[in-house]
């Protein structure tokens, strides 16, 4: 394996790990917009507000991950792709933005209406933002962004039938991980609310396999480049998301949850790695090689020191988060005054 | 202006120096608050001090909303390189990129255990907790190492061969982290992070002392800020005076528009105040010599001027002139601050009823941010008409991508209403502690109510309090 393939690796590993962790995030978000009113909806919040909470910042730190990979190691395609696609990826950086601090001021929020505003924009922002990053992705795998300041169209290299599939396939498949990713937390902090998160990843797996089912039709018309090396090349992999996806909705329906959350990761992995070996060895489908694209020899070194770094320091102290909090050793109370004026009466932990 | 400026370049800049101006803020209370609240946390640690721990318990709240608001706008900084400035991006990724993967790591780091050390107070055992917030400290000065190396490269860009394409063709690493700006830039921003972290710090404590407020809470809430933020200044200052001469070798047009020097040569006087126009002093006063003595310790020295730089590589002056007088001005200020602070204890009086001395400290968290944002403006506008300095124009780098104007207005709303959402949800935090300490009769020690008692000897069940 050449540096630039490595490095292309990496860079793919991390958009896998985003797809996963920051997907999960964001669905949450999506659960939480439509978990009803401020009564009804309060129990499912609760339980999605403590899941997120301590990991969440972790999470989208792979976004950025993969940015100062992209332009460091592949600097035309990250200029052409910031440039051409300005519009969507502007407004996602705008909903990350909002989607973030909404989350961080809702639990320290003045009373009810402060809370509840927050909360609606962390919800509604955690629906849009997946879906411009997904029809980001759709204008790249689909060949619209070419090399250059701005060369492809502003608006149709993005809103075209396969990109808006791609978006809203992408928050499909957040909804599904993080229904459940959710069950599992349930089980362990919430019994109740088992069913309600089970019911719900059912309903995003039927979904997101419907949108996929839909897109092959739309890709054969949209994108036959793309269609025909998914199918050449990459269609092993697109069986083993379906695969993976099926079996995990029967055991879910089977209410046998053991499992599902590897195969519902799975499911998404097999999808973002299908999509990487259907344009290899492109970065810019129809326009820029990956070799074309690379930075010389002396940056991608200095990127695989980072590399050897984050395997030695970042990957056990992320190992390290996560078993604390599955361990429910972080609490998120600490963040202000939960229950300082939601209920009159705070219940004191020992 | 000196050079042609589109409506979309200007656009451009705008929403970089906006969202940049914004986020610098929060990337200091980043680097800075860490440090605090472990410096009380190890006071409550060892003395078993309850009021040191209800501030680190406080501040690491405060901490947690600050850094969350200061990691997306973060993200959306690292977007804008790309949605504003394709053109410097894609020719100079392979360079100007590596001390920003860097900073990746360092910003991974923190967001870990800044999570693991909010989340923990609860369920670790003390110490391990205090440890798990130490690596967030550290990556704090890793990432402003980084990030400012990565800005030191745009004001002295080395490490790299330009190919015929004019993207970058070969890269030695080394060079591009530590070029010849690194070592000024990087300790002058580090001060500046601890000193507007304590100093904003100091000056809320500052306001409770003046009414009244006369605990441990309240003083040493004053006293751990304060303390750090003052020693810093005078290092500042130094730090500050050995930058101005290395950009006097280095970017002698930046230096010109600093000291307002139109024509160069010897006896050049410092300029407080005034503009340029038509190539003389307006306003202001001068002091004779004195920027000669201080940048060349000699009235003979000679300094430049703008006469010895093309018309089309000049900054604009009056901005850059009046951020560094202000800067300079304020920075001075603060010493003074701390000497006040000093002559006080010299003299056995209790700053605490030293009325003068608190209106001036409460005053000086804005100022520090005053002086922060200030020296910014000195080394991004000073660089211009350059990005890459000498290499590439601004003007060449933006984005041909049309909508710059209305991202612009639509960024300054957003980021106007998250500005004030921040203060209104810190505001919130402390009537709703100022309410809790009421309600326990004095300050809140021993309470779990507020924000939840992590563990230690001040139990509210009884434990070892």
């Amino acid at each position: 394996m050449t540096a630039v393939e490595f490095t292309a690796v990496v860079l793919w590993l991390g958009l896998t790990a985003y797809a996963v962790f920051g997907g999960a995030d964001f669905g949450a978000g999506f659960w939480d917009l439509v978990a009803g009113g401020s009564r009804r909806g309060a129990a499912p919040r609760a339980l999605i507000a403590e899941a997120i909470g301590p990991v969440w910042e972790a999470n989208h730190t792979w976004l950025i991950f993969d940015l100062v990979i992209l332009w460091t190691a592949f600097p035309p395609a990250f200029a052409a792709i910031m440039s051409t696609l300005f519009v969507p990826l502007t407004l996602a950086a705008l909903g990350i933005v909002l989607r973030g601090a909404a989350f961080a001021f809702r639990p320290v929020a003045n009373g009810l209406a402060q809370r509840r505003a927050a909360g609606a924009v962390f919800a509604i922002s955690s629906v849009l933002t997946p879906f411009f990053l997904g029809a980001a992705g759709g204008a790249i795998a689909s060949g619209r962004v070419p090399a250059g300041n701005a060369v492809g169209d502003p608006w149709t290299s993005w809103l075209n039938l396969t990109s808006v599939l791609i978006g809203l396939l992408a928050i499909a498949s957040c909804a599904y991980l993080a229904a459940v990713f959710l069950v599992a937390d349930a089980r362990r902090s919430q019994p109740s609310l088992v069913p309600y998160f089970l019911r719900r990843a059912t309903l995003a797996a039927m979904a997101a396999g419907a949108l996929a089912l839909v897109g092959i039709g739309v890709l054969q018309m949209d994108a036959p480049l793309l269609a025909g090396e998914l199918t050449r090349r990459g269609w092993p992999l697109i069986v083993a998301s379906a695969a993976l996806g099926t079996v995990a909705l029967i055991l879910l329906r089977r209410n046998a949850p053991a499992g599902t959350r590897a195969l519902a990761i799975g499911a998404v992995v097999a999808v973002v790695w299908g999509w990487g070996v259907a344009q290899y060895p492109d970065i810019l489908p129809g326009s820029l090689t990956l070799a074309d694209a690379a930075a010389p020899a002396g940056s991608l070194e200095a990127l695989l020191v980072v590399f050897i770094v984050a395997a030695l320091v970042i990957a056990p102290s992320l190992v390290l988060l996560y078993v604390l909090d599955q361990r429910s050793r972080l609490a998120s109370h600490v963040l202000g005054s939960d229950a300082a004026d939601a209920e009159p009466e705070p219940a004191r932990e020992s | 202006m000196l050079y042609d400026v589109s409506p979309d370049l200007l656009a451009a800049r705008s929403q970089m120096a906006f969202t940049l101006g914004f986020h610098i803020i929060l990337a200091c209370l980043g680097v800075g608050l860490p440090t605090f609240v472990l410096i009380a946390n190890a006071i409550g640690l060892r003395r078993s001090d309850p009021a040191a721990m209800l501030l680190a318990r406080r501040w690491s709240t405060v901490m947690a909303v600050t850094f969350a608001v200061g990691a997306v706008t973060g993200t959306v900084l690292s977007f804008e390189m790309g949605l504003l400035w394709p053109v410097l991006m894609g020719r100079f990724g392979g360079a100007f990129g590596i001390p920003f993967a860097i900073e990746g790591l360092f910003f991974f780091l923190e967001a870990i255990f800044i999570a693991i050390y909010i989340y923990g107070w609860r369920r670790l055992s003390p110490w391990a907790h205090f440890w798990s917030g130490v690596p967030v400290a550290i990556a704090g000065v890793g990432g402003t190492f980084s990030v400012v190396a990565a800005n030191s490269w745009m004001n002295q860009p080395a490490g790299f061969v330009l190919g015929p394409d004019g993207r970058v063709a070969a890269v030695t690493p080394i060079e591009v982290i530590f070029n010849r700006a690194t070592a000024y830039e990087v300790p002058h921003m580090l001060l500046a992070a601890y000193m507007v972290t304590g100093f904003l710090l100091a000056s809320v404590y500052a306001v409770g002392l003046l009414r009244g407020g006369r605990d441990r809470y309240v003083r040493l809430g004053f006293l751990i800020p304060f303390v750090v933020a003052a020693a810093a200044a005078p290092l500042q200052v130094a730090v500050g005076d050995v930058a101005a001469r290395g950009i006097l070798e280095d970017q002698p047009a930046k230096f010109a528009a600093m000291e307002l020097i139109a024509v160069g040569g010897p006896n050049q006087p410092e300029t407080i105040g005034g503009i340029l126009v038509d190539g003389k002093v307006v306003g202001g006063i001068q002091i004779p010599n004195l920027a000669s003595i201080i940048a060349g310790f000699s009235p003979d020295a000679v300094l430049p001027g703008l006469d010895s730089i093309p018309i089309d590589e000049q900054p604009p002056t009056a901005i850059v002139h009046l951020a560094w007088n202000a800067m300079v001005g304020i920075g001075t200020a603060l010493v003074l601050l701390g000497l006040w602070g000093l002559v006080i204890r010299w003299r056995r009086r209790d700053y605490a009823t030293a009325r003068w001395f608190l209106r001036a400290a409460a005053l000086s968290g804005f100022g520090a941010v005053v002086a922060l944002e200030a020296g910014w403006i000195v080394t991004e506008v000073g660089r211009q008409p350059w990005v890459v300095f000498q290499i590439l124009r601004t003007a060449d780098a933006v984005t041909r991508a049309p909508g710059v104007q209305t991202t612009f207005v639509a960024v300054v709303g957003l980021y106007a209403v998250l500005g004030v959402a921040t203060l209104v949800a810190l505001r919130g935090l402390q009537r709703r502690w100022a309410a809790h300490d009421v309600a326990a009769g004095g300050r809140a020690l021993g309470d779990s109510a507020d924000e939840g008692v992590p563990y230690g000897p001040y139990r509210p069940d009884g434990g070892s309090g």
